[in-house]
């Protein structure tokens, strides 16, 4: 009797570490190849580095990438001239007055927009821009086709942003007299503001990884961006990746990870930016 | 002060114009692309969704041929079955493999790991989920395939030999279970830190009741942590799925980009709603019927209603899981 408990008991000890030990498992087996895909671009990447890469643009699967680097921030640029205003007001409509039905129905689908695939996004703006109102392949098309893409990610995040601010600093500034819509602009906007600076900065790093929404609308060029809106196709760094490395030339895969190194490290950069700023902000209100 | 002055009524009024973008983009959207895929839809009807043949057709013949009203280059064919099925199976796989090994790395940073670690573990994850997509293609036809073909899929055939879809001759490196892997990884980031989440928001009085009963730790896990988190699973699962359904540059470079081929095997090649859409675009260019580019939209605005319905599910359990858990959070498996 004593001795069934007892292996009873062993047998619940070991189940116990056994499982417990699944978990560190397979977080280890997620963490490797993701740690393995850094190392290898990183690797790649930088031995392909030269002063040629940034300064020449891509003739024929070799020398250069400053058309798409240069492709790369005229398009995200673009895309957030238009993203942050109507990101930043619709985010500040729902976090000060969105309580009513209207507002569900705008969160609702701000949702469904961010649930949108990409490419789905991507083809919309070649029917809608490139075909219909005859942009053709150009940096407006791809521009604001990334600009969609963006905006759920800056509303939610300036919602967010506007509401964890404290009602008593709204209710200092009406005691004021102060009227609400210079309340709401000069102290929970600046109050929020890094809040919805990390909404806008993680909405960046989500458009500069992008490739399906540009296929369609910027489309690629081997030049660099004229400036032209319309009618003037443009490069981008994503491409390079995709293309550049199913082509039978080393000089060709020496480009594609080149370029997604210098990928990552914008992503990276503006992701660490955007990190760097909720620690000051939390830092300080503690 | 009573009410809102003028100017503050003007203020909301402009703010929740520009939110009517918001609403008006999604609905824009879905009838452009339905009134892009009439034609096909007249065209191809109901054998758009369940026929397997995708020829665009000669697309240099000066001839047409007339369905419905509607004109297409002779001997096309516009089934998409194939990628709808391409789809949905590396969907499926990828949940299958992500689901598991999320629930695990939840627990672990949730239950296991000390804060020194899971802080900065949790961050990592996070910030590995903003990797673009592209360069998980790259790390796929770069490593994975090759290492896939050389080792992975001859060890996973040669194991479980004679068994229908694993156990076959494997391929060569790209398809159905390349894509699956690929796709478990970009969406574990999401669906462990939902679920982390949840287990986190835990009950501690639940979790101390069990131990104080006498469980192991791992048996609290069982009998609490899990049962009172599986809306919130279900719900990141669904997130995930959506995810997936939609990704499209990473399956284009993995697949290996089946044409008129049903998969039979998890070492098939396959091809997905997305990634044919880009796959497709020189030929579409060309046809000067149009029918292409109608055919692809057809593709595209079924895309956004599978991943609409995923994503709509999620938020049913997501959100209404939250509620009933604080309703009767384990209680009822308690009594």
């Amino acid at each position: 009797m004593r001795a069934t408990s007892q292996r009873h008991a062993l047998v619940r000890r070991i189940k116990d570490r056994s499982f417990r030990f699944l978990g560190l498992f397979a977080t280890v087996l997620v963490l490797l190849p993701l740690f393995h895909i850094i190392l290898l671009v990183a690797y790649n990447g930088a031995s392909a580095f030269s002063l040629e890469v940034f300064v020449r643009t891509t003739a024929g699967l070799s020398e250069g990438l400053s058309n798409a680097i240069v492709g790369t921030l005229f398009l995200v640029g673009l895309s957030l001239l238009f993203a942050i205003p109507l990101g930043v007001l619709t985010g500040v409509y729902l976090g000060e007055f969105g309580t009513g039905q209207f507002a569900s129905l705008v969160r609702v689908s701000t949702d469904v927009l961010t649930g949108i695939p990409s490419i789905v996004l991507g083809y919309f703006g070649y029917i809608t821009m490139v075909l219909y109102l005859g942009w053709g392949f150009s940096a407006l098309a791809g521009g604001l086709t990334l600009a969609i893409l963006m905006l759920p990610y800056i509303v939610r995040t300036t919602e967010l942003a506007i509401r964890k601010v404290p009602d008593e600093i709204r209710e200092a500034s009406l005691a004021l007299g102060v009227t609400k819509t210079t309340t709401i602009n000069r102290v929970v906007i600046v109050t929020a503001l890094p809040g919805i600076l990390t909404g806008i900065l993680i909405a960046m790093s989500i458009g500069l990884g992008e490739t399906a929404p540009l296929i369609y609308t910027a489309n690629w060029s081997d030049y660099l961006p004229t400036g032209a809106l319309t009618k003037s196709p443009v490069g981008y760094l994503t491409y390079v990746v995709w293309t550049y490395i199913n082509e039978p030339f080393a000089s060709a895969h020496a480009l594609a990870f080149a370029a997604a190194l210098i990928l990552m490290m914008l992503v990276l950069a503006t992701n660490v930016v955007a990190r760097m700023i909720i620690q000051l902000r939390w830092g300080r209100m503690r | 002060m009573n009410g809102e002055g003028r100017a503050d009524r003007a203020y909301r009024l402009a703010t929740a114009g520009v939110a009517c973008a918001l609403i008006l983009f999604p609905l824009l959207i879905l009838v452009i692309l339905y009134e892009f895929s009439r034609p096909s839809i007249v065209f191809s009807g109901f054998s758009f969704l369940s026929g397997g043949k995708w020829a665009f057709g000669d697309l240099y013949s000066t001839t047409r041929v007339i369905r419905n009203g509607v004109a297409a280059p002779p001997s096309s064919s516009y089934g998409a079955l194939v990628f709808i099925v391409g789809t949905v199976a590396s969907s499926a796989l990828a949940l299958l493999i992500a689901v598991p090994i999320s629930i695990g790395i939840a627990l672990f940073l949730a239950e296991e790991a000390p804060p020194f670690i899971s802080g900065p573990l949790s961050s990592l994850t996070e910030l590995l989920a903003g990797v673009p997509s592209v360069v998980f293609g790259l790390w796929g036809v770069f490593f994975l395939i090759p290492l896939m073909k050389t080792t992975i899929e001859p060890g996973i055939s040669g194991f479980a030999g004679g068994i229908p879809f694993i156990g076959q001759p494997f391929g060569q490196g790209y398809g159905l279970l390349t894509s699956g892997i690929i796709l478990a990884l970009m969406i574990i980031p999401i669906i462990s830190s939902t679920i982390r989440d949840s287990f986190a928001r835990t009950p501690i009085e639940l979790k101390e009741g069990a131990m104080a009963l006498g469980s192991t730790k791992w048996e609290m896990i069982g009998t609490v942590v899990i049962p009172s988190s599986r809306a919130s699973i279900l719900g990141a699962s669904i997130l995930g799925l959506g995810r997936a359904l939609g990704e499209t540059m990473a399956i284009l470079m993995v697949s290996g980009g089946a044409i008129n081929f049903f998969p039979h095997t998890i070492y098939s090649p396959i091809n997905s709603m997305a990634a044919v859409i880009v796959a497709e675009l020189d030929s579409a260019f060309t046809d000067p019927t149009g029918m292409a580019i109608y055919s692809l939209a057809e593709i595209a605005l079924v895309l956004f209603l599978i991943t609409l319905a995923a994503n709509m599910l999620a938020r049913v359990f997501v959100v209404g899981g939250m509620v009933r858990a604080w309703m009767s959070q384990g209680i009822s498996r308690l009594t």
